[in-house]
């Protein structure tokens, strides 16, 4: 269970535009008639895509009026779950892993540089107002560890250097090119590979 | 060594392509057609024979579970759920499936989903595998185009559509009844059992859960047939398995080996060893966090499946070995799990929700030196009023790291916490305290 901060900055009003009323309609077809219910997670994530990746209490609002659900059991669903932002992590929300895999590989480190680099303390936005950290549990990228996610992309295999270029370029706003940041491909034992080698040279 | 023909997923590490032509051409989708004329009591009874057993952690036989399904479908449909909330720490596993072989994924969901007359099929994908989603949606959507899923999927004449929902970070969700209730619509909060899945699932409805690693291997396997599946590994403890290494070995990676391969083998020749070699070593988990860890005399011998690792108290899991060497300590690292625990506990049953915050604050007192050497065996007591008390097996999996930690390094526990509270009680340190009084600043002298 989450512990959630919401924002005390709310928006009076919020709805769906075009291209998100359309997502959230064709959503609603994967679920048989009467489960419109079902939909709540993905039109939250909906609304979270549209507001700068956070959700206020008015989308809640919308969505529970357009599922036709109680206010109550949408804003559960929004707090239960931890990747649902009730307040705002500018447009880039860096997460670090540092469940034991990546912690004894060294994700503290990298925690530090954001403490450092971006703000002091956890989910508080840098002073350009443009990115934000937090710790998070395992990301599932174990054997790719340190690794750390912004917003939808993963940054896997880092050391000190490299995450302080990434986090340097994130509040500068531009994008860093996600994936493992020691040349590795995928998943496999760098250099030391001892299986599927024909398919590898052929 | 596993020799490389008998290997299932041939592109684990994407140098040949996800797309539908390539793995096409890898096998995939080439006879589903006959292999599902040949009915659901072939099917159930191949899979059955393997001996394949569920690969997401608990190792159900995945051919029984199957055949709980109602024969015939009455007033209710049949739902078939892939559990890809893949969260466990040191697993991986299902990500690689899903970006490097989503057909092989989509293949069995369409065989499973004939198997257990479903005509419906959610993939529950975890929200953090974002771009892989957009991989398998990919390969869904090719798979649509050339008519292998949809109406009449495959020209077998039956139909099926594959959805995938999203998760949003909820570890408790690969808890087959939690992603039930996540999938509703719900907070991911596990249903007391029985009613099993199978009779009483999603909407009520008869509902089959398997694992993505479970559900993609099965077109092999019935291709191949279940002798040459059966024939790898150990008895009950059959055919191949992917195996995660990471933590402090000097190449991590995923690789797929026949079960029951010795531990040391796995870390020695695919992984590169431990850091600082293997006298280094200090402990290993062996199957995902949830599972006891193993001392450095045991991982010398034990081999990775099923039955050898629970002769060993421990578990096989999810296959997600992470090493720990001498330069960790290695309470740390379980004060680290345990504040996992307690982080992902979804707060319905009280002796989880409570006990894993427990375990956690006194594990990291440990880890500083400050318990009491009672409270050692107050922390194992604690993981024994969770152990059982709960809805699910989370209960388990958040007790058992602990105890196992208290089974190998008792003495080191003690050693860095051996002093006795009441006999040096000016010392600074609450025990036996409420929450509030954990916080340093208020903890009160209680001479």
């Amino acid at each position: 269970m989450s512990l959630k901060k919401i924002s005390k900055d709310q928006p009076e009003k919020f709805e769906f535009g075009q291209q998100s009323l359309e997502a959230a309609k064709k959503i609603l077809l994967n679920y048989p008639k009467g489960k419109e219910k079902s939909a709540v997670m993905a039109l939250l994530y909906i609304a979270q895509r549209q507001h700068n990746n956070w959700i206020p209490l008015s989308a809640i609002k919308y969505i529970a009026k357009f599922l036709n659900m109680p206010y109550i059991k949408v804003y559960e669903v929004a707090t239960f779950y931890s990747m649902y932002n009730l307040s705002p992590v500018g447009n880039f929300h860096v997460q670090i892993c540092t469940t034991t895999p990546c912690m004894i590989r060294g994700a503290y480190k990298i925690v530090d540089i954001c403490k450092k680099k971006i703000s002091e303390k956890e989910n508080v936005l840098s002073e350009n107002g443009n990115c934000s950290w937090t710790e998070v549990e395992c990301l599932g990228a174990c054997i790719n560890a340190p690794m750390m996610q912004i917003n939808n992309d993963y940054y896997e295999d880092l050391d000190i250097k490299q995450s302080e270029k990434i986090i340097d370029e994130v509040l500068t706003g531009k994008k860093p090119k996600p994936g493992s940041y020691r040349g590795r491909i995928n998943s496999e034992p760098e250099n030391n590979r001892k299986t599927l080698l024909d398919l590898k040279n052929a | 060594m596993l020799k490389d023909e008998d290997r299932i997923f041939k592109n684990l590490y994407n140098d040949l392509g996800a797309d539908l032509i390539s793995s096409k051409k890898r096998g995939d989708w080439t006879n589903t057609k006959d292999l599902c004329e040949k009915g659901r009591d072939w099917i159930i009874d191949e899979i059955k024979k393997s001996e394949l057993r569920g690969r997401g952690g608990a190792g159900f036989p995945t051919g029984l579970k199957w055949s709980f399904a109602p024969k015939e479908v009455g007033s209710r449909p049949h739902y078939l759920v892939i559990n890809a909330d893949e969260s466990e720490p040191g697993t991986c596993k299902d990500r690689d499936i899903l970006r490097f072989e989503p057909h092989k994924l989509l293949e069995g969901c369409l065989i499973a989903a004939y198997a257990v007359n479903s005509h419906k099929c959610y993939i529950y994908l975890r929200g953090e595998y974002y771009n892989e989603g957009i991989e398998l949606q990919k390969a869904i959507d090719e798979a649509y185009k050339d008519n292998l899923i949809g109406k009449n999927a495959s020209g077998t004449g039956w139909d099926l559509d594959i959805y995938i929902h999203y998760g949003a970070g909820a570890y408790i969700c690969g808890e087959e009844t939690a992603l039930l209730e996540s999938i509703e619509g719900n907070k991911g909060q596990p249903r007391l059992k029985p009613p099993f899945p199978a009779l009483v699932g999603l909407y009520g409805c008869p509902t089959i859960v398997n694992n993505v690693e479970t559900v993609s291997v099965v077109p092999t396997i019935l291709r191949k047939g279940s002798k040459w599946f059966a024939s790898l590994g150990k008895p009950k403890n059959t055919g191949t398995k992917i195996f995660c290494i990471s933590g402090n070995v000097n190449k991590p990676c995923n690789v797929e080996e026949e079960m029951g391969v010795p531990l040391k083998d796995l870390i020695e020749t695919h992984a590169g060893g431990v850091v600082g070699g293997w006298e280094n070593l200090q402990a290993v988990i062996p199957g995902g966090s949830s599972m006891p860890l193993l001392n450095k005399e045991i991982s010398e011998k034990i081999t990775m499946d099923f039955d050898a690792l629970v002769e060993n108290k421990s578990g096989l899991g999810t296959a997600g070995i992470v090493v720990i060497n001498k330069d960790q300590d290695i309470i740390k690292c379980f004060a680290r799990i345990a504040r996992f625990y307690k982080h992902e506990s979804c707060g319905q049953c009280t002796p989880c929700r409570e006990g894993s915050g427990w375990m956690w604050r006194i594990l990291e007192r440990m880890a500083k030196g400050e318990a009491s050497r009672e409270e050692v065996e107050m922390l194992f007591d604690v993981t024994k009023q969770i152990e059982g008390h709960t809805i699910c097996a989370f209960g388990e999996g958040s007790a058992w790291p602990v105890q196992g930690l208290l089974r190998n390094f008792k003495k080191e526990i003690i050693k860095r916490n051996n002093f006795d509270p009441l006999i040096k009680s000016n010392k600074d340190i609450p025990y036996l305290v409420d929450q509030h009084l954990l916080e340093k600043d208020n903890a009160q002298n209680k001479s």
